[in-house]
């Protein structure tokens, strides 16, 4: 039995304009020294899925940029390894339209998964956050002789959550009876989609060749659900820590997160299970006298000589003196000048800060310095 | 394959016994330094900063540690298809087995790794300095002086000539003498262990060095002396920045503290010169509510809830509540419990430093710095004194002393 996983990099950039403007969801910094993709990789390879290919669609030059061979995951390997599927377009077949929903992104890369010998292929999506043991899934999958199994997260779902949340029903045996993509009605615990499946290899392309033949271009409505009673789609549900980033505010909130013992314990410290990242030879952060940190997360490479408060600090970020963070998220090579004062900002990639600016934004609405920025 | 210009040979096969507890399982290249760095980083980052991308590695004392580090040489880009870091044990040949009799017979029974490569030049390096250093430049003063050697040197106080070797030289930087370890030094250049050599020279008078039964086989007694004696090209050439010999504890806790401060005695921070190292895939550092860190290096995978001044933490490290970390080097993995003092000491890798316990003195005061063996678990309310090494033997004091419940009551 051997497993290849396929990832998504594109497909929520909507949700998240302010920080995918650049770049790809997958290639977003999170967490002070990971981007987003880290988790579904590392995931994958802690789960000895050594060949995986990952879609993309535009932008996605800082993607490449971050994976580079793909050593840093182990997954620079002469058999598998890590594979960039580009957007695929013929030259021949006159006007042609880059791919939008999944089910078309899958289309393009029918040849690239009929070359494959494995038996079952894990989907994943970039925008989910969790450390998550993915040959679980796919014993359970075997378990159960499911052509397809979603992973799904109990969550309690209010009206107004983000449109791209689908809620999976299922009966007593875990068999899906009915998928739901606007949770509109009441209130309550719903199994949520975690954008973490596995397909039978055959079964994918079967469906695959189907809707080629048909012109599908829906997996949810024109595919699953038409099928939901005659095949066996079922669920696993997952108990861990999981969460997905579907808008700037969601991205504010569960970096913030990480500030929680259990939370980043629960990520970071799961024995086996690190999570990967490319490594950027940084030295350990220098703190000088007068530094004052509290409540604070901090990668390698920064110089504090400042004042840091329930922050998050991404690698080479400098805090001059007198300078005061609060409640902020400050990626890489963010340089802050001397009295420089922060609230509720996230400075993208290499913002300077020039020395007095009083820069706040609000914990319901943090403020955002786009990328090269020189306040 | 074209050949390669220059190959280094780093020696690292040293024991380092003046680390004491700290080189017990470990070479002394191997030794933790600077939060995330070994000592080895920083000769293998200088080849690779200065081109040089074929290094020999010559390992004798414990090279496991070592072995495993280095690998492929990957983190160097030194996993490369023709040359590349290679780690270069003594074997057994169809003649003779031996082991590496000194630093010069280490590189004789390597020549057929140099010649493989057939390089115009040769450097030798070790593997105990801490510095960042532009091999190159000195490559280019060889070739300018027409040089059949030329050793890095640095000058120290007339007080320290007498712990390194020490260089005479005229205005042209040519060297007239070599005092190895001189009771009474005639300058104040010393011998950074950096040298250069043209191959042809190196190989004919390592040659004639192994033939010589009273040798000790060693560059700094025999090769450099017996190519000065037969009147060679050997010049000087100096080096203005930092550079330190890291081969006692005092030394290597005093090269720790030079990398804290506003502005840095060695600065890790600086872009041009980046040091290399491999890294561990540890999440951010995290400082709590309650913590207060001051003028301290702090890695990734930290967990600081206590006190930390002047200090320098490896990856991994807890510093629970209360306690109170000053003046010391913690390396890797060690958890401080809760309301314990560590002061001036340092602390080897994955060790536990129970609750309550009393680890090394104010260093105003202190008579020296307390050293922690790797792996140990100090249980709580144990006074560590000043100076004091604790090993495994020394653990049986403490069990010993826990028995006759007299805790707290310091170990003499």
């Amino acid at each position: 039995m051997t497993v290849a996983g396929v990832i998504f990099s594109n497909i929520h950039d909507d949700n998240i304009p302010e920080l995918t403007k650049m770049r790809t969801m997958a290639s977003i910094p999170f967490g002070c020294r990971y981007r987003l993709i880290d988790f579904a990789l590392s995931n994958m390879v802690n789960s000895e899925i050594y060949n995986v290919g990952v879609i993309t669609h535009y932008n996605y030059q800082s993607l490449m940029d971050h994976i580079g061979t793909g050593k840093d995951w182990d997954l620079a390997r002469r058999t598998g390894g890590i594979r960039i599927l580009p957007p695929f377009i013929s030259a021949y077949t006159g006007e042609q339209k880059l791919y939008v929903t999944r089910l078309e992104a899958l289309k393009g890369i029918v040849n690239y998964l009929q070359y494959l010998k494995d038996d079952y292929i894990v989907l994943c999506d970039c925008d989910i956050i969790c450390n998550i043991d993915l040959s679980k899934i796919i014993d359970h999958h075997i378990k159960t002789k499911s052509n397809l199994t979603i992973a799904v997260k109990q969550t309690y779902v209010v009206g107004d959550m983000a449109a791209d949340t689908q809620i999976i029903e299922s009966d007593d045996e875990g068999r899906i009876t009915d998928i739901l993509s606007t949770p509109l009605y009441e209130n309550g615990y719903k199994d949520i989609n975690m954008n973490v499946c596995v397909f039978t290899r055959t079964y994918l392309l079967k469906i695959l060749s189907d809707a080629v033949v048909h012109n599908y271009s829906n997996l949810t409505f024109d595919i699953l659900k038409k099928n939901i009673h005659k095949e066996r789609y079922h669920i696993y549900r997952y108990e861990g820590y999981f969460t997905k980033i579907s808008s700037i505010m969601d991205y504010y909130d569960h970096n913030m997160d990480l500030l929680d013992f259990n939370i980043r314990n629960e990520l970071f410290n799961v024995k086996n299970r690190p999570i990967y990242t490319k490594v950027r030879n940084s030295p350990p952060t220098r703190y000088v006298e007068g530094s004052s940190v509290m409540n604070s997360l901090i990668a390698d490479g920064c110089i504090i000589e400042g004042t840091v408060e329930n922050s998050i600090l991404f690698r080479g970020v400098k805090v001059n003196k007198n300078a005061v963070i609060k409640n902020s998220i400050l990626m890489q090579d963010t340089l802050c000048g001397d009295r420089v004062e922060l609230n509720c900002v996230i400075t993208d990639k290499n913002v300077v800060i020039r020395d007095g600016r009083v820069l706040s934004g609000h914990e319901s609405l943090p403020f955002v310095i786009g990328k090269n920025s020189i306040v | 394959m074209r050949n390669k210009e220059c190959v280094a040979m780093l020696l690292a096969g040293g024991q380092g016994s003046r680390l004491y507890l700290l080189t017990q399982q470990i070479a002394k290249p191997a030794v933790s330094f600077g939060g995330k760095y070994r000592i080895i980083d920083f000769p293998l980052s200088n080849c690779v900063n200065s081109g040089i991308d074929t290094v020999g590695v010559l390992t004798q004392y414990q090279p496991l540690m070592l072995n495993e580090y280095i690998g492929n040489g990957q983190p160097w880009d030194l996993d490369r298809t023709y040359g590349g870091v290679k780690i270069l044990q003594p074997y057994q040949a169809s003649k003779r087995a031996d082991w590496y009799k000194g630093t010069a017979n280490a590189i004789f029974q390597n020549l057929h790794f140099i010649d493989k490569y057939d390089p115009e030049y040769v450097m030798v390096l070790s593997g105990d300095h801490i510095y960042k250093m532009d091999y190159r430049a000195m490559l280019d003063a060889h070739k300018k002086n027409g040089a059949d050697c030329t050793i890095a040197v640095i000058e120290v106080s007339i007080e320290e000539a007498s712990r390194f070797g020490i260089l005479s030289v005229d205005s042209n930087l040519e060297i007239t003498e070599f005092q190895e370890k001189p009771q009474k030094p005639k300058s104040t250049l010393a011998s950074m262990g950096v040298y250069v050599f043209s191959k042809e020279k190196l190989k004919k008078y390592l040659i004639m060095d192994d033939e010589n039964e009273n040798s000790s086989k060693d560059f700094g007694k025999d090769i450099i002396p017996a190519m000065l004696g037969a009147g060679e090209r050997l010049f000087a050439y100096k080096f203005n920045g930092y550079w330190k010999d890291v081969g006692t504890i005092d030394s290597l806790w005093e090269a720790n503290m030079d990398l804290l401060g506003n502005i840095p005695n060695f600065n890790l921070h600086d872009p041009r010169s980046r040091v290399l190292s491999r890294n561990y895939a540890e999440p951010p550092h995290y400082v709590g509510s309650d913590a207060v860190i001051s003028n301290s290096l702090i890695t990734e995978g930290c967990e600081i809830k206590g006190t930390v001044i002047n200090s320098v933490l490896s990856e991994g490290v807890t510093v629970e509540s209360g306690a109170v970390v000053k003046d010391s080097v913690i390396m890797s993995g060690c958890t401080i419990q809760k309301n314990a003092v560590v002061n001036y000491s340092i602390i080897d890798s994955n060790t536990e430093i129970g609750s309550g316990c009393v680890v090394g003195e104010a260093r105003e005061t202190s008579q020296g710095i307390s050293l922690v063996k790797h792996g140990l678990k100090l249980p709580c309310d144990c006074v560590v004194p000043p100076g004091a090494m604790v090993d495994d033997d020394y653990m049986l004091k403490f069990e010993k002393c826990n028995k006759d419940d007299s805790k707290k009551e310091a170990v003499k």
